[in-house]
Protein backbone atom coordinates (compact mmCIF):
# COMPACT_ATOMS: atom_id res chain seq x y z
CA UNK A 1 0.00 0.00 0.00
CA UNK A 2 0.91 3.52 -0.64
CA UNK A 3 0.31 6.33 1.71
CA UNK A 4 0.47 9.93 1.51
CA UNK A 5 1.00 11.80 4.88
CA UNK A 6 -0.47 15.55 5.00
CA UNK A 7 2.53 17.08 6.96
CA UNK A 8 1.37 20.08 9.29
CA UNK A 9 3.99 23.26 9.87
CA UNK A 10 4.03 27.02 10.03
CA UNK A 11 6.23 27.06 6.49
CA UNK A 12 8.92 27.11 9.05
CA UNK A 13 9.24 23.71 10.63
CA UNK A 14 7.17 20.28 10.56
CA UNK A 15 4.58 19.99 13.76
CA UNK A 16 5.00 17.48 15.86
CA UNK A 17 1.36 16.22 15.20
CA UNK A 18 2.44 14.43 11.99
CA UNK A 19 5.28 12.50 13.29
CA UNK A 20 2.31 10.46 14.99
CA UNK A 21 0.50 10.06 11.53
CA UNK A 22 3.95 9.08 10.05
CA UNK A 23 4.12 6.41 12.40
CA UNK A 24 0.61 5.12 11.45
CA UNK A 25 1.31 5.49 8.03
CA UNK A 26 4.19 3.43 7.91
CA UNK A 27 2.13 -0.06 9.34
CA UNK A 28 0.00 0.66 6.27
CA UNK A 29 2.87 0.24 3.70
CA UNK A 30 5.58 2.80 1.81
CA UNK A 31 5.00 5.93 2.63
CA UNK A 32 5.19 9.39 1.05
CA UNK A 33 4.66 13.32 2.54
CA UNK A 34 3.13 15.99 1.16
CA UNK A 35 4.30 19.60 2.08
CA UNK A 36 2.24 22.37 0.57
CA UNK A 37 2.86 25.75 1.72
CA UNK A 38 4.68 28.92 0.66
CA UNK A 39 8.49 29.18 0.59
CA UNK A 40 8.36 25.94 2.52
CA UNK A 41 11.94 24.27 1.19
CA UNK A 42 13.33 24.16 4.18
CA UNK A 43 10.11 22.02 6.11
CA UNK A 44 10.63 19.38 2.97
CA UNK A 45 14.24 19.13 3.48
CA UNK A 46 13.57 18.29 7.48
CA UNK A 47 10.63 16.09 6.32
CA UNK A 48 13.03 14.26 4.37
CA UNK A 49 14.96 13.43 7.53
CA UNK A 50 12.49 11.84 8.47
CA UNK A 51 13.18 7.72 8.83
CA UNK A 52 11.16 5.56 6.85
CA UNK A 53 9.56 8.02 3.97
CA UNK A 54 10.30 7.13 0.32
CA UNK A 55 9.37 10.77 -1.11
CA UNK A 56 8.29 14.20 0.28
CA UNK A 57 5.96 16.09 -2.53
CA UNK A 58 6.50 19.21 -2.33
CA UNK A 59 3.98 22.05 -3.62
CA UNK A 60 5.42 25.44 -2.96
CA UNK A 61 2.85 28.14 -3.71
CA UNK A 62 0.94 31.25 -2.22
CA UNK A 63 -2.44 29.44 -2.52
CA UNK A 64 -1.16 26.76 0.64
CA UNK A 65 0.46 29.52 2.60
CA UNK A 66 -2.25 29.47 5.41
CA UNK A 67 -3.16 25.60 4.76
CA UNK A 68 -6.52 26.46 3.70
CA UNK A 69 -9.21 23.47 3.07
CA UNK A 70 -10.62 25.05 -0.11
CA UNK A 71 -6.84 24.94 -1.70
CA UNK A 72 -4.93 21.81 -0.35
CA UNK A 73 -7.79 19.00 -0.72
CA UNK A 74 -8.08 19.35 -4.37
CA UNK A 75 -3.88 19.12 -4.37
CA UNK A 76 -4.80 16.13 -2.08
CA UNK A 77 -7.16 14.89 -4.32
CA UNK A 78 -5.14 15.24 -7.26
CA UNK A 79 -2.05 13.23 -5.46
CA UNK A 80 -4.48 10.56 -4.56
CA UNK A 81 -4.27 9.19 -8.42
CA UNK A 82 -1.26 7.41 -6.94
CA UNK A 83 -1.67 6.60 -3.67
CA UNK A 84 -3.86 4.15 -1.39
CA UNK A 85 -4.44 6.28 1.77
CA UNK A 86 -4.23 9.50 3.11
CA UNK A 87 -3.38 10.23 6.60
CA UNK A 88 -3.77 13.45 8.49
CA UNK A 89 -3.02 14.45 12.39
CA UNK A 90 -6.37 15.27 14.08
CA UNK A 91 -5.40 18.66 14.71
CA UNK A 92 -7.74 21.62 13.90
CA UNK A 93 -5.93 22.27 10.34
CA UNK A 94 -6.06 18.14 9.38
CA UNK A 95 -9.88 17.54 10.43
CA UNK A 96 -10.63 20.62 8.60
CA UNK A 97 -9.10 19.19 5.01
CA UNK A 98 -9.06 15.25 5.87
CA UNK A 99 -13.25 15.36 4.95
CA UNK A 100 -12.86 17.74 1.72
CA UNK A 101 -10.61 15.06 0.67
CA UNK A 102 -13.06 12.36 1.41
CA UNK A 103 -15.35 13.34 0.05
CA UNK A 104 -13.82 14.83 -3.00
CA UNK A 105 -12.53 10.66 -3.41
CA UNK A 106 -16.17 9.69 -2.72
CA UNK A 107 -14.94 7.66 0.01
CA UNK A 108 -16.05 7.47 3.90
CA UNK A 109 -13.10 9.24 6.08
CA UNK A 110 -12.17 7.22 9.18
CA UNK A 111 -11.51 9.73 12.12
CA UNK A 112 -8.96 9.98 15.11
CA UNK A 113 -7.71 6.20 14.59
CA UNK A 114 -6.04 4.73 17.72
CA UNK A 115 -4.53 1.53 16.37
CA UNK A 116 -4.70 -0.19 13.17
CA UNK A 117 -5.48 -3.38 13.54
CA UNK A 118 -5.56 -4.77 9.93
CA UNK A 119 -5.06 -2.71 6.14
CA UNK A 120 -8.77 -2.02 5.74
CA UNK A 121 -9.83 -2.09 9.88
CA UNK A 122 -9.11 0.49 12.39
CA UNK A 123 -10.26 1.39 16.51
CA UNK A 124 -11.50 4.72 17.04
CA UNK A 125 -13.22 6.39 19.92
CA UNK A 126 -16.99 6.88 19.79
CA UNK A 127 -19.13 9.11 22.30
CA UNK A 128 -16.49 10.72 23.70
CA UNK A 129 -13.79 7.91 24.29
CA UNK A 130 -16.77 6.33 26.58
CA UNK A 131 -16.91 3.12 23.84
CA UNK A 132 -14.25 2.16 21.24
CA UNK A 133 -15.11 1.09 18.17
CA UNK A 134 -13.42 -1.46 15.47
CA UNK A 135 -14.64 -0.69 12.12
CA UNK A 136 -13.78 -1.89 8.81
CA UNK A 137 -14.20 0.03 5.46
CA UNK A 138 -15.24 -1.20 2.09
CA UNK A 139 -13.68 1.69 0.24
CA UNK A 140 -10.96 1.37 -2.49
CA UNK A 141 -8.59 3.99 -1.05
CA UNK A 142 -8.21 5.30 2.39
CA UNK A 143 -8.65 8.61 4.22
CA UNK A 144 -7.47 8.80 7.83
CA UNK A 145 -6.91 11.07 10.84
CA UNK A 146 -4.78 9.69 13.71
CA UNK A 147 -5.14 10.73 17.11
CA UNK A 148 -1.71 11.75 17.98
CA UNK A 149 -1.56 10.25 21.35
CA UNK A 150 -1.92 7.08 20.10
CA UNK A 151 0.94 6.50 18.29
CA UNK A 152 4.38 6.80 18.78
CA UNK A 153 5.86 9.90 17.13
CA UNK A 154 8.12 9.22 14.22
CA UNK A 155 12.35 9.80 14.74
CA UNK A 156 12.76 13.47 13.18
CA UNK A 157 16.48 12.53 11.36
CA UNK A 158 18.63 9.37 10.89
CA UNK A 159 15.96 9.72 6.93
CA UNK A 160 17.33 10.53 3.79
CA UNK A 161 13.58 10.80 1.18
CA UNK A 162 14.19 12.44 -2.16
CA UNK A 163 12.19 15.62 -2.66
CA UNK A 164 10.06 16.00 -5.56
CA UNK A 165 8.32 19.19 -6.43
CA UNK A 166 4.23 18.74 -7.57
CA UNK A 167 2.40 20.80 -9.67
CA UNK A 168 0.21 23.37 -7.51
CA UNK A 169 -3.63 23.48 -8.39
CA UNK A 170 -4.03 27.27 -7.58
CA UNK A 171 -6.22 29.49 -6.36
CA UNK A 172 -9.60 28.14 -5.70
CA UNK A 173 -10.58 31.92 -5.39
CA UNK A 174 -13.08 31.24 -2.80
CA UNK A 175 -11.63 31.80 0.61
CA UNK A 176 -9.24 34.03 2.16
CA UNK A 177 -7.02 34.38 4.81
CA UNK A 178 -7.72 37.25 6.73
CA UNK A 179 -5.62 37.14 10.43
CA UNK A 180 -5.11 34.88 12.83
CA UNK A 181 -4.22 35.55 16.32
CA UNK A 182 -1.34 32.68 18.00
CA UNK A 183 -0.78 32.36 21.09
CA UNK A 184 3.27 33.00 22.02
CA UNK A 185 4.00 30.92 24.71
CA UNK A 186 7.65 29.92 26.37
CA UNK A 187 5.97 26.82 27.64
CA UNK A 188 5.84 23.56 26.01
CA UNK A 189 2.73 22.50 23.70
CA UNK A 190 -0.40 21.24 24.96
CA UNK A 191 -0.52 17.98 23.30
CA UNK A 192 2.99 17.30 23.02
CA UNK A 193 3.95 18.14 27.04
CA UNK A 194 4.96 15.39 29.23
CA UNK A 195 3.38 17.19 32.39
CA UNK A 196 0.20 19.46 32.63
CA UNK A 197 -1.47 21.36 35.01
CA UNK A 198 -5.07 21.94 34.17
CA UNK A 199 -7.31 24.13 36.14
CA UNK A 200 -11.21 24.72 36.18
CA UNK A 201 -13.93 26.71 37.32
CA UNK A 202 -13.67 26.14 40.75
CA UNK A 203 -9.95 28.85 39.68
CA UNK A 204 -12.93 31.52 40.00
CA UNK A 205 -11.16 34.39 37.58
CA UNK A 206 -8.19 35.13 35.36
CA UNK A 207 -6.02 36.57 37.78
CA UNK A 208 -6.54 33.57 39.39
CA UNK A 209 -5.57 31.25 37.11
CA UNK A 210 -2.25 33.57 36.46
CA UNK A 211 -1.60 33.76 40.19
CA UNK A 212 -2.06 29.80 40.67
CA UNK A 213 -2.33 27.85 38.03
CA UNK A 214 0.74 29.24 35.90
CA UNK A 215 3.41 29.93 38.04
CA UNK A 216 3.22 25.71 39.45
CA UNK A 217 3.53 24.97 36.05
CA UNK A 218 6.71 26.96 35.38
CA UNK A 219 7.99 25.67 38.14
CA UNK A 220 7.27 21.83 36.53
CA UNK A 221 8.36 23.19 33.24
CA UNK A 222 4.69 21.99 32.47
CA UNK A 223 1.89 22.94 29.90
CA UNK A 224 -0.96 24.79 31.06
CA UNK A 225 -4.64 23.12 30.12
CA UNK A 226 -7.81 23.84 31.60
CA UNK A 227 -11.78 22.48 31.35
CA UNK A 228 -14.17 23.90 29.31
CA UNK A 229 -15.86 25.87 31.79
CA UNK A 230 -12.82 27.66 32.37
CA UNK A 231 -12.86 28.57 29.02
CA UNK A 232 -16.35 29.42 28.64
CA UNK A 233 -15.97 31.82 31.42
CA UNK A 234 -13.31 33.03 29.88
CA UNK A 235 -10.05 32.59 32.45
CA UNK A 236 -7.98 31.17 29.52
CA UNK A 237 -8.15 31.46 25.42
CA UNK A 238 -9.80 28.44 23.66
CA UNK A 239 -6.44 26.81 22.93
CA UNK A 240 -6.29 26.04 26.62
CA UNK A 241 -9.10 23.24 26.44
CA UNK A 242 -8.63 19.80 27.38
CA UNK A 243 -11.81 17.31 26.38
CA UNK A 244 -13.71 15.86 23.67
CA UNK A 245 -13.93 18.58 21.77
CA UNK A 246 -10.64 20.38 22.90
CA UNK A 247 -7.49 18.74 22.89
CA UNK A 248 -7.04 15.33 23.71
CA UNK A 249 -3.47 15.18 25.93
CA UNK A 250 -2.03 12.30 27.56
CA UNK A 251 1.19 13.44 29.18
CA UNK A 252 3.37 11.63 31.60
CA UNK A 253 1.57 13.29 34.52
CA UNK A 254 -1.81 15.68 34.40
CA UNK A 255 -2.48 17.71 37.47
CA UNK A 256 -6.12 18.76 37.39
CA UNK A 257 -6.49 21.38 39.68
CA UNK A 258 -10.09 22.65 40.69
CA UNK A 259 -11.96 20.51 37.70
CA UNK A 260 -14.75 18.11 38.58
CA UNK A 261 -13.75 15.48 36.15
CA UNK A 262 -16.72 15.83 33.50
CA UNK A 263 -16.94 13.33 30.82
CA UNK A 264 -15.96 15.58 27.96
CA UNK A 265 -12.84 16.48 30.08
CA UNK A 266 -12.00 12.63 30.69
CA UNK A 267 -12.39 12.21 27.41
CA UNK A 268 -9.62 14.21 26.70
CA UNK A 269 -7.26 13.15 29.29
CA UNK A 270 -8.20 10.14 30.73
CA UNK A 271 -4.79 8.33 28.69
CA UNK A 272 -2.43 10.22 30.93
CA UNK A 273 0.05 8.39 32.57
CA UNK A 274 -0.96 9.13 36.06
CA UNK A 275 -3.40 11.45 37.11
CA UNK A 276 -3.37 14.03 39.81
CA UNK A 277 -6.54 15.59 41.64
CA UNK A 278 -7.22 18.40 44.17
CA UNK A 279 -10.67 19.21 44.91
CA UNK A 280 -12.38 20.37 48.05
CA UNK A 281 -16.03 17.93 46.59
CA UNK A 282 -14.30 14.51 47.74
CA UNK A 283 -17.53 13.63 45.40
CA UNK A 284 -15.82 14.86 42.49
CA UNK A 285 -15.91 11.95 39.35
CA UNK A 286 -12.60 13.47 38.69
CA UNK A 287 -11.45 11.13 42.03
CA UNK A 288 -12.65 8.23 40.27
CA UNK A 289 -9.81 8.40 37.56
CA UNK A 290 -6.85 9.85 40.03
CA UNK A 291 -4.07 7.85 41.15
CA UNK A 292 -3.45 10.65 43.71
CA UNK A 293 -6.07 12.52 44.97
CA UNK A 294 -5.84 15.57 47.49
CA UNK A 295 -9.46 16.87 49.15
CA UNK A 296 -8.81 20.09 49.89
CA UNK A 297 -9.41 23.97 49.23
CA UNK A 298 -7.38 25.07 46.01
CA UNK A 299 -6.33 28.52 47.05
CA UNK A 300 -5.12 26.99 50.29
CA UNK A 301 -3.20 23.75 48.92
CA UNK A 302 -1.89 25.16 45.51
CA UNK A 303 0.33 27.90 47.03
CA UNK A 304 1.60 25.31 50.02
CA UNK A 305 2.83 23.20 47.01
CA UNK A 306 4.16 26.07 45.24
CA UNK A 307 6.51 26.72 48.53
CA UNK A 308 7.26 22.97 48.67
CA UNK A 309 8.30 22.58 45.17
CA UNK B 1 -30.85 35.06 2.80
CA UNK B 2 -31.65 32.00 3.74
CA UNK B 3 -30.64 29.52 6.43
CA UNK B 4 -30.57 26.25 6.13
CA UNK B 5 -29.81 23.99 9.88
CA UNK B 6 -28.87 20.68 9.95
CA UNK B 7 -29.27 18.95 12.94
CA UNK B 8 -28.71 15.58 14.20
CA UNK B 9 -31.13 13.18 17.21
CA UNK B 10 -28.30 12.18 19.28
CA UNK B 11 -28.21 10.63 22.94
CA UNK B 12 -28.33 13.04 25.84
CA UNK B 13 -25.10 14.15 26.92
CA UNK B 14 -26.00 14.14 30.16
CA UNK B 15 -26.31 10.18 29.70
CA UNK B 16 -23.16 8.34 30.51
CA UNK B 17 -23.03 5.78 27.36
CA UNK B 18 -23.61 2.57 27.72
CA UNK B 19 -22.29 -0.19 25.30
CA UNK B 20 -24.33 -3.50 24.31
CA UNK B 21 -22.75 -6.47 26.14
CA UNK B 22 -22.84 -8.27 22.73
CA UNK B 23 -20.58 -5.53 21.69
CA UNK B 24 -22.74 -3.91 18.56
CA UNK B 25 -22.75 -0.80 19.91
CA UNK B 26 -24.09 1.85 22.51
CA UNK B 27 -27.29 0.89 24.27
CA UNK B 28 -30.06 3.16 22.69
CA UNK B 29 -33.42 1.88 23.80
CA UNK B 30 -35.23 3.56 26.54
CA UNK B 31 -32.61 6.11 27.51
CA UNK B 32 -32.95 9.92 26.67
CA UNK B 33 -32.18 11.19 23.30
CA UNK B 34 -32.08 15.14 22.62
CA UNK B 35 -30.33 17.70 20.23
CA UNK B 36 -26.67 17.64 19.17
CA UNK B 37 -25.43 20.40 21.53
CA UNK B 38 -23.02 22.01 18.66
CA UNK B 39 -26.37 21.97 16.67
CA UNK B 40 -28.29 23.65 19.07
CA UNK B 41 -25.30 26.39 19.04
CA UNK B 42 -25.77 26.44 15.01
CA UNK B 43 -29.37 27.21 15.73
CA UNK B 44 -28.51 29.89 18.03
CA UNK B 45 -26.32 31.30 15.50
CA UNK B 46 -28.91 31.20 12.77
CA UNK B 47 -31.40 32.72 14.74
CA UNK B 48 -29.40 35.46 15.52
CA UNK B 49 -28.31 36.47 11.93
CA UNK B 50 -32.14 36.69 11.48
CA UNK B 51 -33.17 38.81 14.47
CA UNK B 52 -29.85 40.79 12.86
CA UNK B 53 -32.10 41.13 9.37
CA UNK B 54 -29.37 39.46 8.17
CA UNK B 55 -30.95 36.10 7.52
CA UNK B 56 -34.74 36.19 5.85
CA UNK B 57 -35.63 32.12 6.43
CA UNK B 58 -34.05 29.20 8.68
CA UNK B 59 -34.98 25.99 7.54
CA UNK B 60 -34.11 23.08 10.12
CA UNK B 61 -33.51 19.56 8.32
CA UNK B 62 -32.59 16.39 10.02
CA UNK B 63 -31.64 12.60 8.77
CA UNK B 64 -33.51 10.11 11.19
CA UNK B 65 -36.06 8.26 12.76
CA UNK B 66 -39.31 9.57 12.45
CA UNK B 67 -39.94 10.40 16.17
CA UNK B 68 -37.55 13.20 15.50
CA UNK B 69 -40.34 15.44 14.27
CA UNK B 70 -42.06 15.56 17.42
CA UNK B 71 -38.04 16.31 19.54
CA UNK B 72 -35.33 17.49 17.79
CA UNK B 73 -37.38 19.18 15.24
CA UNK B 74 -39.54 20.87 17.09
CA UNK B 75 -36.70 21.97 19.41
CA UNK B 76 -35.33 23.63 16.44
CA UNK B 77 -38.52 25.50 15.58
CA UNK B 78 -38.93 26.46 19.23
CA UNK B 79 -35.92 27.86 19.02
CA UNK B 80 -36.76 30.15 16.22
CA UNK B 81 -36.23 27.97 12.73
CA UNK B 82 -39.43 29.02 10.64
CA UNK B 83 -40.13 25.45 9.27
CA UNK B 84 -38.33 21.89 8.99
CA UNK B 85 -37.48 19.17 6.54
CA UNK B 86 -37.14 15.27 8.14
CA UNK B 87 -36.02 12.67 5.72
CA UNK B 88 -36.79 9.41 7.53
CA UNK B 89 -34.87 6.80 8.42
CA UNK B 90 -34.44 3.99 10.48
CA UNK B 91 -31.00 3.25 9.40
CA UNK B 92 -27.41 5.18 10.70
CA UNK B 93 -26.66 6.93 7.95
CA UNK B 94 -22.77 7.90 7.59
CA UNK B 95 -21.10 11.75 7.27
CA UNK B 96 -20.82 11.06 3.52
CA UNK B 97 -24.21 10.08 2.93
CA UNK B 98 -25.33 12.88 5.01
CA UNK B 99 -23.58 15.16 3.22
CA UNK B 100 -24.93 13.34 -0.33
CA UNK B 101 -28.75 14.11 1.07
CA UNK B 102 -27.83 17.45 2.29
CA UNK B 103 -26.47 18.74 -1.09
CA UNK B 104 -30.04 17.59 -2.80
CA UNK B 105 -31.31 19.63 -0.18
CA UNK B 106 -29.29 22.68 -0.90
CA UNK B 107 -29.91 22.04 -4.10
CA UNK B 108 -33.97 22.76 -3.28
CA UNK B 109 -33.56 24.84 -0.93
CA UNK B 110 -30.54 27.16 -2.27
CA UNK B 111 -29.86 28.61 0.77
CA UNK B 112 -27.13 31.39 1.32
CA UNK B 113 -25.16 29.90 4.29
CA UNK B 114 -25.42 26.30 5.67
CA UNK B 115 -24.49 26.30 9.42
CA UNK B 116 -23.99 22.99 10.82
CA UNK B 117 -22.23 21.67 13.94
CA UNK B 118 -18.52 20.74 13.84
CA UNK B 119 -19.10 17.45 15.28
CA UNK B 120 -22.43 15.39 16.99
CA UNK B 121 -21.43 13.58 20.25
CA UNK B 122 -22.26 10.30 19.10
CA UNK B 123 -19.86 8.95 16.63
CA UNK B 124 -17.80 12.02 17.10
CA UNK B 125 -16.90 12.07 13.14
CA UNK B 126 -16.23 15.80 12.66
CA UNK B 127 -16.72 15.24 8.87
CA UNK B 128 -20.24 16.44 7.68
CA UNK B 129 -19.78 20.09 7.06
CA UNK B 130 -16.68 19.85 5.48
CA UNK B 131 -18.00 16.78 3.24
CA UNK B 132 -20.96 18.91 2.12
CA UNK B 133 -18.62 22.07 1.60
CA UNK B 134 -16.67 19.42 -0.65
CA UNK B 135 -19.68 18.36 -2.80
CA UNK B 136 -21.29 21.47 -3.36
CA UNK B 137 -17.72 23.40 -4.21
CA UNK B 138 -18.55 25.57 -1.49
CA UNK B 139 -15.76 27.00 1.49
CA UNK B 140 -15.60 26.22 4.55
CA UNK B 141 -15.66 28.21 7.94
CA UNK B 142 -15.14 25.33 10.26
CA UNK B 143 -14.70 25.26 14.09
CA UNK B 144 -16.66 28.79 14.56
CA UNK B 145 -16.24 31.36 17.52
CA UNK B 146 -17.67 34.23 15.36
CA UNK B 147 -19.62 34.62 12.32
CA UNK B 148 -19.70 38.29 10.42
CA UNK B 149 -21.82 38.72 6.69
CA UNK B 150 -21.23 41.54 5.03
CA UNK B 151 -22.32 41.80 1.41
CA UNK B 152 -21.31 38.69 -0.44
CA UNK B 153 -18.99 37.06 2.38
CA UNK B 154 -18.89 35.99 5.24
CA UNK B 155 -15.79 36.19 7.93
CA UNK B 156 -15.11 33.45 10.55
CA UNK B 157 -13.24 33.26 13.15
CA UNK B 158 -11.96 29.64 14.28
CA UNK B 159 -11.02 27.99 17.08
CA UNK B 160 -7.48 26.32 16.09
CA UNK B 161 -4.93 24.46 17.44
CA UNK B 162 -3.09 27.69 18.35
CA UNK B 163 -5.62 30.10 19.00
CA UNK B 164 -8.19 32.16 16.39
CA UNK B 165 -8.01 32.20 12.97
CA UNK B 166 -10.24 34.31 10.64
CA UNK B 167 -11.18 33.76 6.74
CA UNK B 168 -13.31 35.64 4.57
CA UNK B 169 -15.55 33.14 2.88
CA UNK B 170 -17.31 34.11 -0.43
CA UNK B 171 -21.02 33.15 0.07
CA UNK B 172 -22.77 30.91 -0.55
CA UNK B 173 -20.74 29.10 2.08
CA UNK B 174 -20.72 25.97 4.60
CA UNK B 175 -20.00 27.35 8.70
CA UNK B 176 -19.72 24.86 11.40
CA UNK B 177 -20.03 25.94 15.15
CA UNK B 178 -17.62 25.71 17.79
CA UNK B 179 -19.08 25.95 21.45
CA UNK B 180 -17.80 29.83 22.27
CA UNK B 181 -19.94 30.88 19.01
CA UNK B 182 -22.85 31.53 21.42
CA UNK B 183 -24.76 30.08 24.25
CA UNK B 184 -28.38 28.52 22.74
CA UNK B 185 -31.47 30.20 24.30
CA UNK B 186 -33.84 27.59 25.64
CA UNK B 187 -36.78 26.21 24.09
CA UNK B 188 -39.65 27.48 26.23
CA UNK B 189 -42.72 26.08 26.68
CA UNK B 190 -44.47 29.03 24.79
CA UNK B 191 -42.32 28.66 21.92
CA UNK B 192 -42.80 24.96 21.95
CA UNK B 193 -46.39 25.38 21.38
CA UNK B 194 -46.44 27.93 19.08
CA UNK B 195 -44.07 25.62 17.02
CA UNK B 196 -45.88 22.56 16.49
CA UNK B 197 -47.54 24.53 13.61
CA UNK B 198 -44.88 25.69 12.05
CA UNK B 199 -44.75 23.54 8.78
CA UNK B 200 -42.79 20.11 8.70
CA UNK B 201 -41.93 18.18 5.09
CA UNK B 202 -42.17 14.77 5.52
CA UNK B 203 -39.56 12.71 2.77
CA UNK B 204 -37.64 9.89 2.94
CA UNK B 205 -33.84 8.75 2.07
CA UNK B 206 -35.36 7.22 -1.36
CA UNK B 207 -36.72 11.23 -2.93
CA UNK B 208 -33.13 12.05 -3.45
CA UNK B 209 -32.04 9.76 -5.53
CA UNK B 210 -28.71 9.14 -3.91
CA UNK B 211 -26.73 6.04 -2.73
CA UNK B 212 -26.35 6.05 1.24
CA UNK B 213 -24.96 2.70 1.62
CA UNK B 214 -22.98 2.49 4.65
CA UNK B 215 -19.11 2.20 3.89
CA UNK B 216 -17.75 1.37 7.08
CA UNK B 217 -18.90 -1.80 9.04
CA UNK B 218 -18.81 -1.55 12.62
CA UNK B 219 -16.89 -5.09 13.78
CA UNK B 220 -17.28 -4.42 17.41
CA UNK B 221 -17.69 -1.42 20.09
CA UNK B 222 -16.33 -2.09 23.38
CA UNK B 223 -15.72 -0.06 26.57
CA UNK B 224 -12.19 1.63 26.44
CA UNK B 225 -10.14 0.13 29.62
CA UNK B 226 -10.96 1.59 32.64
CA UNK B 227 -9.09 3.60 35.01
CA UNK B 228 -9.60 3.34 38.57
CA UNK B 229 -9.09 5.19 41.70
CA UNK B 230 -5.58 5.63 43.71
CA UNK B 231 -4.59 7.04 46.42
CA UNK B 232 -5.77 9.83 48.71
CA UNK B 233 -2.82 12.12 50.05
CA UNK B 234 -3.64 14.39 53.40
CA UNK B 235 -1.92 17.38 52.26
CA UNK B 236 0.29 19.24 49.85
CA UNK B 237 3.63 17.51 51.97
CA UNK B 238 2.04 14.40 50.73
CA UNK B 239 1.58 15.09 47.11
CA UNK B 240 4.92 16.53 47.27
CA UNK B 241 6.41 13.64 48.18
CA UNK B 242 4.26 11.31 45.79
CA UNK B 243 5.47 13.74 42.53
CA UNK B 244 9.00 13.27 44.28
CA UNK B 245 8.88 9.59 44.11
CA UNK B 246 7.53 9.92 40.06
CA UNK B 247 10.35 12.27 39.49
CA UNK B 248 8.23 15.35 38.43
CA UNK B 249 9.32 17.35 41.20
CA UNK B 250 13.07 17.61 42.59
Amino acid sequence: MRALVWVEHDNKSVKDATLAAITAALQLGEVDLLVAGDGCAGVADQAAQIPGVVRVLVADDAAYAHGLAENVAPLIVALMADHDAVLFPSTTTGKNIAPRVAAGLDVMQISDILSIEGPDTFTRPIYAGNAIATVQTRDAKLVITVRGTAFEKAAASGGSASVVPVPSEGDQGMSRFVSAEIAQSERPELTSAKLIVSGGRALQSGENFRTIIEPVADKLGAAVGASRAAVDAGYVPNDYQVGQTGKIVAPEVYIAVGISGAIQHLAGMKDSKTIVAINKDEDAPIFQVADIGLVGDLFKVVPELMGKL
Amino acid sequence: MKILVPVKRVLDFNVKPRVKADGSGVDLANVKMGLNPFDEIAIEAAVRLKEQGTASEIVAVTIGVAKAESDVLLTARAMGADRAILIATDDAVEPLGVAKLLAKVVEEEQPGLVILGKQAIDDDSNQTGQMLAALLGWPQGTFASRIEVGGDAVCVTREVDGGLETVRLTLPAIVTTDLRLNEPRYATLPNIMKAKSKPVLRKAVADYGVDVHPRLKTLKVVEPASRSAGVRVADADALVARLREMGVAK
